[in-house]
């Protein structure tokens, strides 16, 4: 049958803007409204066929749950369409450039989730005889060389479940250290104003004192500051590197010879991982712990806020201060559980988490290095640190870089000096940003820099795809500077959307659904 | 290199416009000592095939929970988990997200957490939940760190029959920061005087006491009186569950009085995978909401009057609060939460209470038949879906020798308890919708074929 195209206009006809033609439903053609499956399920409804229960003797007795749970239900095409509905109201990395600084968005390869659901990883259960999970205890431990190697450190503890897990895992670790040479009083531990905010809130949690230390004009710590700040009382300290400014700490080695003659240890924070790998290893550098996002640098999915896996890897000085479990390997492979035989100078220092960590980040990430190799973890991180630079390069001459135009890392900070006098902030710019395809680099981070901006392009991104950007970017600026505040005060105009008020979800807080009125009338 | 887009054409325009001779010139703040000359000592690139070969062989040398009759529990549990959930969370928008920190464009992420907070509060009986934690035993221990803020007391008491892992990872931060600890001794035989225990170690100084239940060797506990007991001195109840499919058949902890409820979520919608990624419910009630760790979605409106949601209450947190932070969390389980939430969707509350009940069936089917058993003894006076069991001799080599014979039969006390000697007989048998008859009659033979 062929198209009828009798009376069929052919071109566009009478034209207007978006916002003159409102809708009915409020939808706007593929962007979609959907209510909450509380709005939209039954309870008595499920997407889910189950055989009825056998006829037994309860053994619940009087603790039957009796009342109504409230749970609604949705049949399967019910609960495709809500999900994929909302699946589209959302930027992910396979959307766009996702040049978020200091979270290395870089493209998650599908082979990994593949791998990942081998029956063999997947479908295995933590307690299970050893003997029947000798495949998965040779995955761990095989992720275990890779990052030993990649950083030059002789220990790995892989139970911890994030990057702020690993931190407290690596202080955990100095805590345990120090006691055992009896110098439990060191209670200070050095964080920099420019980091992350989980160092100071780890160091905190298991009771240390938190001391800044300023970083200088050029956007590194310098060693006479630490010096200055380094004593007796003094634990650990906490130095981000590259830092969280994207710049490499040139004085690292003297700051870590530093620390370890005044007795202290060196916890690196190893979110930019990324910048090095295969190029410079932290433990040449002198450090002796550093967690690695594997959602990071080994490209495990963010999943819109996890999960993570935050392995730590340790010098000399603390290899035997691991957690529980660890494995050890002889005749086949064995995890080493509370009460299980230690050798000579372990001294686990207790449990991070129950089982033995994010098995399914581990596949995901051994995948990546797998595919990668030697040659193209390398080469994966020289790409990143040229797309931050050719970023740099290329904006340097509108948006004012707060330490000067000097190479940078595998991110480009800018700050908002530029938007001086132009009624528009780094926030509207960011929301702009929307408008133009693009989710909004870091923003207000690293904390010393007013006005943050922090581009990680990653590896990821073609030449084209770069020029695509700093042209959006550079159009952006011009606007900005020539007064165009609407384009950046309203912004964003096409999101699904606007800006919302976080003021109002913080004074009265809304954190779940309740019935309407009428709807509990109905009920009672 | 399948990953990197960049053509060597492109690295060296790339390298003129920086105006930079080498890419190396981009690396000069490391010391030239320490820049690497070449690759490290690892193998180099392979292609999707040969990554394929190497991991699916490593993968082959385990066996799977679905090849074998599988009655291991003890924390984790195996379920069946609908198609479409691997599918929806594999959608790009939600895999390839970042936390929700833009919220004009992740409105699917944060509507997904708004609903999941939902259906945690309803499920667990409390008023509010959070947006999830690493999993419930790291909830575990930052629920007693809340507790401590809450009450400005550092003691925590722990029931002889919280899970071990568990209990070492409360005892391993609790140690680190200096608080108090009591942690009592497992008792599988009389599950009642436990919680007479914990009753009894209650004084002016204790901050919380931390109770599982359907507890580690699967007995329910009514917590109504130990709730008020902690109470009325002053302390708060957190009640922890590992199964919360039992949360559809039996009455949860929020109507018992909990303070604060932290459970694994692995059970509905997150598979096995050797123990992690699993997710953390945390729910507690709404005076607690502030000192509350994690992240919470929160319901607001646009600049054009529409429904919306943002992450909210952050000034509780590490990126605002540093030093003073509730807790140093930063990224959770947001996919695991995903997967929890659709999973719970398509379930409903029929579909919940359904589930619950075979689980249920099928735990006392099995536990009926091993009662027939001679030497065999079922230790529980109440269960959801999972029992201890005392055998003849030392259960671990009971359990392996039944792995021989093709039956995963379950946790063995003393891989939980490896010094307690009185446990060493005990096996925990978790028993859910995926076994069948013919599951728990090789079970029983090969038991009976064991000892």
């Amino acid at each position: 049958m062929s198209m009828n195209n009798q009376g069929r206009p052919t071109s566009a006809g009478e034209t207007g803007t978006a916002a003159a033609h409102p809708t009915f439903t409020g939808n706007k053609a593929l962007q979609i409204e959907e209510a909450l499956i509380f709005e939209i399920g039954r309870p008595e409804v499920s997407g889910v066929d189950i055989p009825a229960p056998k006829k037994v003797k309860s053994r619940i007795g009087k603790l039957a749950r009796n009342e109504a749970i409230g749970l609604p239900g949705l049949t399967e095409p019910e609960v495709m369409r809500h999900y994929v509905r909302l699946s589209q109201k959302n930027y992910g990395i396979d959307t766009g450039l996702f040049p978020l600084g200091s979270c290395t968005m870089k493209h998650n390869a599908r082979l990994n989730e593949k791998m990942a659901r081998l029956p063999g990883f997947g479908d295995v259960h933590p307690l299970q005889p050893a003997s029947t999970v000798q495949g998965a205890l040779k995955l761990i431990d095989t992720l275990a060389h890779y990052l030993k190697e990649l950083t030059g450190m002789p220990a790995v503890a892989m139970s911890p479940k994030a990057g702020a897990h690993g931190e407290l895992c690596g202080m955990m670790a100095i805590k345990a250290a120090l006691e055992a040479k009896g110098e439990g009083h060191r209670k200070i531990v050095l964080v920099p104003e420019s980091a992350h905010g989980t160092n100071p809130a780890t160091a905190a949690l298991i009771g240390f004192e938190v001391k800044s230390v300023p970083a200088q004009a050029d956007g590194t710590v310098h060693v006479s500051d630490v010096k200055a700040a380094l004593g007796p009382d003094v634990a650990a300290i906490m130095l981000t590197n590259p830092n969280t400014c994207g710049i490499f700490e040139k004085e690292i080695v003297e700051i870590a010879a530093a620390i370890h003659k005044a007795g202290a240890y060196f916890y690196c924070d190893g979110a930019n991982f990324n910048a090095i790998v295969g190029k410079a290893r932290p433990g040449d550098l002198g450090v002796d712990a550093m967690h690695i996002n594997l959602h990071k640098t080994f490209s495990t999915p963010h999943g819109g806020g996890g999960p993570g896996s935050g392995p730590v890897v340790l010098s000399e000085r603390l290899a035997a201060f691991v957690p529980y479990p660890f494995i050890r390997v002889g005749k086949g492979y064995a995890l080493v559980e509370e009460g299980g035989k230690l050798d000579k100078g372990e001294q686990p220092f207790g449990r991070m988490s129950a089982f033995h960590g994010q098995m399914g980040m581990f596949v995901r990430a051994l995948a990546y290095m797998l595919s990668h190799g030697a040659d193209g973890m390398r080469l994966a991180s020289e790409d990143a640190v040229l797309n931050a630079n050719y970023i740099r390069a290329s904006l340097a001459d509108l948006m004012s870089l707060p330490f000067g135009n000097q190479p940078c890392m595998h991110e480009a900070l800018f700050d908002d000096d530029w938007l001086k006098n132009t009624g528009v902030s780094t926030l509207d710019f960011a929301k702009a940003m929307i408008d133009e395809g693009y989710h909004p680099m870091t923003m207000y981070f690293p904390l010393v820099v007013h006005g943050a901006m922090l581009i990680e392009p990653t590896e990821s991104e073609s030449k084209a795809s770069l020029d695509l950007f700093i042209a959006a970017l550079r159009d952006l600026a011009f606007a900005a500077k020539r007064g165009d505040v609407d384009r950046f005060k309203g912004a964003p105009y096409h999101a699904p959307r606007r800006r919302l008020d976080e003021t109002r979800a913080a004074r009265t807080p809304i954190l779940r659904w309740t019935p309407p009125e009428p709807f509990k009338e109905a009920a009672e | 290199m399948r990953y990197l887009p960049l053509t060597p054409q492109d690295r060296t325009d790339m390298l003129a416009k920086i105006g930079v001779a080498a890419v190396d010139d981009l690396f000069a703040n490391v010391p030239k000592s320490k820049l690497l000359k070449g690759p490290v000592n690892l193998p180099h690139s392979k292609g999707e095939l040969e990554v394929e070969r190497i991991l699916g062989a490593m993968a082959a040398e385990n066996i799977s929970a679905s090849e074998v009759p599988f009655f291991v529990g003890a924390g984790a549990y195996k379920h069946h988990v609908p198609a479409s959930v691997d599918h929806l969370i594999q959608r790009s928008e939600f895999l390839t997200s970042y936390t929700p920190y833009q919220p004009e464009i992740a409105q699917g992420t944060l509507q997904y957490l708004f609903e999941f907070q939902t259906q945690v509060a309803l499920l667990t009986g409390m008023e509010v939940a959070n947006a999830s934690m690493y999993d419930g035993s790291t909830g575990a221990a930052e629920a007693v760190l809340m507790a401590h803020r809450v009450t400005k007391r550092r003691k925590a008491i722990l029931a002889g029959n919280l899970h071990p892992h568990y209990r070492d990872t409360i005892e391993t931060l609790s140690r680190m920061a200096s608080d108090e600890l009591v942690s009592l001794t497992p008792n599988p035989d009389d599950a009642g005087a436990d919680l007479k225990a914990v009753a009894a170690a209650i004084d002016a100084e204790t901050s919380c006491i931390v109770i599982q239940t359907p507890d580690v060797f699967g007995n329910l506990h009514d917590l109504t009186a130990i709730a008020k007991k902690a109470q009325d001195a002053g302390a708060l109840l957190i009640a922890v569950c590992t199964e919360v499919v039992s949360l559809g058949a039996v009455t949860p902890p929020g109507a018992m009085g909990a303070d604060i409820v932290v459970a694994e979520g692995q059970s509905i919608g997150v598979g096995l995978s050797f123990g992690g990624p699993y997710v953390g419910l945390f729910a507690t009630k709404q005076k607690y909401v502030r000192q509350m760790p994690g992240r919470l979605c929160g319901e607001t409106v646009d600049a054009e009057g529409r429904r919306g949601f943002v992450l909210t209450l952050s000034t509780r947190e590490q990126h605002i609060r540093r030093e003073k932070a509730t807790s140093n969390i930063c990224t959770n389980s947001g996919l695991m939460c995903l997967a929890f939430t659709i999973h719970m969707t398509l379930l409903g509350e029929s579909g919940l209470r359904r589930l619950a009940a075979v689980n249920h069936a099928n735990a006392c089917d099995l536990a009926d038949r091993l009662a027939d058993l001679d030497g065999v003894a079922v230790l529980n006076k109440s269960f959801f879906n999972e029992f201890a069991i005392r055998v003849p001799g030392d259960a671990a080599k009971v359990v392996e020798k039944m792995a021989k014979n093709g039956v995963l039969a379950g946790v063995p006390a003393a891989r939980l308890w490896p010094k307690d000697k009185a446990l060493k007989d005990v096996i925990l048998v978790a028993n859910t919708e995926v076994n069948t008859d013919d599951d728990r009659a090789a079970f029983v033979a090969a038991l009976g074929a064991s000892i």
